[in-house]
């Protein structure tokens, strides 16, 4: 009997390099992470305020600076209240369009759909939208709604449309993960005791699903609101307080872009932030998600 | 003798539902048809606004000069009106476009072999009580929306990494639109950022690649005495390779749409650089940073829809190759024969772009 043969040291030295390379790129990828995080709190925290939250930016004072002129006098540029009402309305009108209609389109392509061509095709436009860039949304939205002044110039809800826009591929990809998860035998079962087929969709398919909904449609909320190019031609980037949809308004991404395009360090600091303000609305909302789907029973 | 006794009044089966009865499921099933062609109409309409909205770019300038042509001078726009009409101003995107691909080709170098060794490590190599907690480290830089990358890369990378790009091009100076004086910003730096932004997508689709590898092959080679590196390299990684490349694909895609990050840390400037350490601007970028003084003036409005066109096809032509690769990876793990949505809905949390 032979004992088995030992691994050749060179063998052995590849395994243990490649291992550490693997745990090091791991680690690498870790990096970028921990730095944004710590900046976000070392710089945004000290921009945080009472005041930084219940005063609106004001441009009024502090413009125009003139390029080469002496750098004016400090003065208050004031905080993000209106930028904070701004995002929270516009992704909760984004909401209300985009998680009914992709929960919809969704439905249509599990329950009626299955596998026939035209929802094959549907499928496959709804990971188009998926692909396209967030800036051509805004484009789009532009010319739509914005130059034809359907209800005034650049205002809320039109950014809000702009990011439902974004939304709904997500959440429909997602409900249709969840709904397909929906063991057939409940709907069979059903169905043999003589449920009509929307009793089936919305008394046994969607309350079923419910939680694995929800969390999708959590995180498509969360990727809208993060986003900054379908507002910067939509909404009209005003920087008063106001809670009307159908006014200009500001929001928190459009607010961090143009800060960061002035060159003082004030501006900077409300940048981070309103950075800070945003990164912790979006893991709210992602911490929410992953806890509603550790307990569903689906998804 | 079976349908006898149950037939009621009208010719229907008494477990026949009546005309009225079965009105709600008509409305139900032909309502949410609707809404699901909805989605084919707005796309159609999608793409009939950005052509009727760039034909007037195209037409003026020519799509090929429009690609081509290595010249973007806006600068007229100032002295009045004479942009509108095509002269004083050369819209040529040619440095967009280049910025763009580069940027996106940085990111790829950079992110994916990260991407999949994060991939491996989490799924082959590491603890199993760690794995939870470090996929969602990884998945978290997804939810880092792209106007903080920009912020952060901007006035903390941009300043701290000048010196080591500075290093890097003096280092390999002898390749290729290397070298040459290092600007804060740049296509690099754009790169390195994209790089970030799209870790965790093609992390997270390589995890899943991965994780379909039949724990019969692992083993296999395992037994034939293989060590653990040499089991991944012969067994994990072919088998996962198409899947990968779909999920690297995927990434592309995110990169080459990226706007208000790169719009800051790619120095904008419309000039093409001559190294990968100078400032440039990218398709995206462009439109971001100068629609607003585009806007009132058609012909370089249009330049900006034209602009967003070829962004659009592109991401439309990278997507649709990747999406072949992961589907080609996902077929294995399909049950029955459910189109069900493959490892293309992997993808990590909230991802802003």
């Amino acid at each position: 009997m032979t004992a088995l043969q030992q691994i050749s040291a060179r063998r052995r030295r590849t395994d243990k390099i490649m291992r550490g390379s693997l745990a090091v790129g791991t680690g690498i990828a870790l990096v970028p992470l921990v730095l944004i995080i710590y900046y976000l709190l070392h710089k945004g925290l000290s921009s945080w305020s009472s005041n930084f939250f219940s005063t609106d930016p004001n441009l009024s004072q502090c413009f125009p600076h003139v390029p080469g002129a002496p750098p004016p006098p400090p003065c208050n540029i004031g905080g993000i209240r209106s930028a904070i009402l701004g995002t929270v309305e516009i992704v909760g009108l984004a909401t209300v369009i985009a998680v009914p209609l992709g929960i919809i389109v969704a439905l249509w392509l599990t329950e009626y759909g299955a596998t026939s061509p035209f929802a094959n095709i549907v499928r496959y436009f709804v990971d188009v939208m998926t692909g396209v860039p967030s800036i051509v949304f805004g484009l789009f939205i532009y010319t739509v709604l914005v130059v034809s002044h359907v209800g005034g110039d650049a205002v809320g809800w039109k950014g809000a449309v702009a990011v439902a826009l974004l939304m709904l591929p997500i959440v429909v990809r997602s409900s249709e993960v969840v709904l397909l998860l929906v063991p057939s035998s409940l709907r069979e079962a059903a169905l043999a005791l003589g449920a009509p087929r929307w009793r089936v969709v919305t008394r046994v398919v969607l309350p079923t699903a419910a939680p694995g909904l929800v969390t999708g449609s959590l995180l498509a909320i969360a990727r809208g609101a993060g986003e900054t190019a379908p507002l910067l031609f939509t909404i009209g980037a005003a920087h008063v307080f106001t809670a009307d949809l159908g006014q200009p308004m500001n929001s928190l991404p459009t607010q961090i872009f143009s800060d960061l395009g002035q060159n003082t360090s004030q501006f900077y600091n409300r940048a981070w932030g309103a950075a800070l303000t945003l990164v912790a609305m979006i893991l709210i909302l992602n911490l929410i998600a992953r806890a509603i789907s550790r307990r569903s029973r689906v998804a | 003798v079976e349908g006898q006794a149950t037939v009621i009044g009208g010719g229907r089966s008494l477990l026949e539902r009546s005309p009225l009865g079965r009105l709600p499921d008509q409305i139900l099933k032909f309502g949410l048809a609707g809404v699901a062609a909805g989605v084919l109409i707005l796309l159609a309409a999608f793409l009939v606004v950005l052509i009727s909205e760039s034909s007037s770019a195209f037409s003026h300038i020519g799509v090929f000069h429009f690609l081509f042509r290595n010249n973007w001078e806006t600068s007229q726009l100032q002295q009045g009106a004479a942009c509108a009409t095509g002269n004083g101003c050369t819209f040529g995107a040619w440095p967009m476009l280049v910025g763009t691909i580069v940027t996106s080709a940085i990111a790829l170098v950079i992110g994916v072999p990260v991407a999949v060794a994060t991939a491996l490590y989490l799924t082959e190599l590491c603890p199993r009580r760690l794995r939870g907690p470090l996929a969602i480290l990884v998945d978290l830089l997804a939810a880092v929306p792209s106007v903080v990358y920009g912020l952060w890369g901007f006035i903390v990378l941009a300043p701290n990494l000048r010196g080591f790009q500075q290093w890097l091009a003096d280092t390999f100076s002898f390749l290729p639109f290397w070298a040459g004086q290092v600007a804060g910003p740049s296509y690099f730096l754009a790169g390195l950022v994209l790089a970030i932004m799209i870790l965790p997508i093609v992390s997270a689709i390589s995890r899943e690649v991965i994780a379909t590898v039949p724990s019969e092959n692992k083993e296999a080679a395992l037994a034939l005495g293989a060590t653990r590196w040499e089991m991944i390299r012969m067994a994990v990684i072919p088998y996962a390779r198409p899947g990968i490349t779909g999920g690297a694909m995927l990434g592309l895609g995110r990169a080459v749409g990226e706007t208000i990050a790169v719009a800051y840390v790619i120095g904008g400037s419309t000039t093409l650089g001559h190294s990968i350490f100078e400032q440039g601007q990218s398709l995206a970028g462009v439109i971001a940073l100068q629609f607003g003084e585009a806007e009132s003036t058609p012909l370089y409005k249009s330049t900006l829809f034209a602009a967003g066109l070829i962004l659009f096809v592109i991401t439309l032509v990278v997507n649709f190759i990747a999406r072949r690769y992961v589907v080609r990876a996902g077929r294995g793990k399909r049950v029955g024969g459910d189109a069900a949505p493959g490892v293309t809905e992997m993808e990590p949390e909230a991802s802003p772009a």
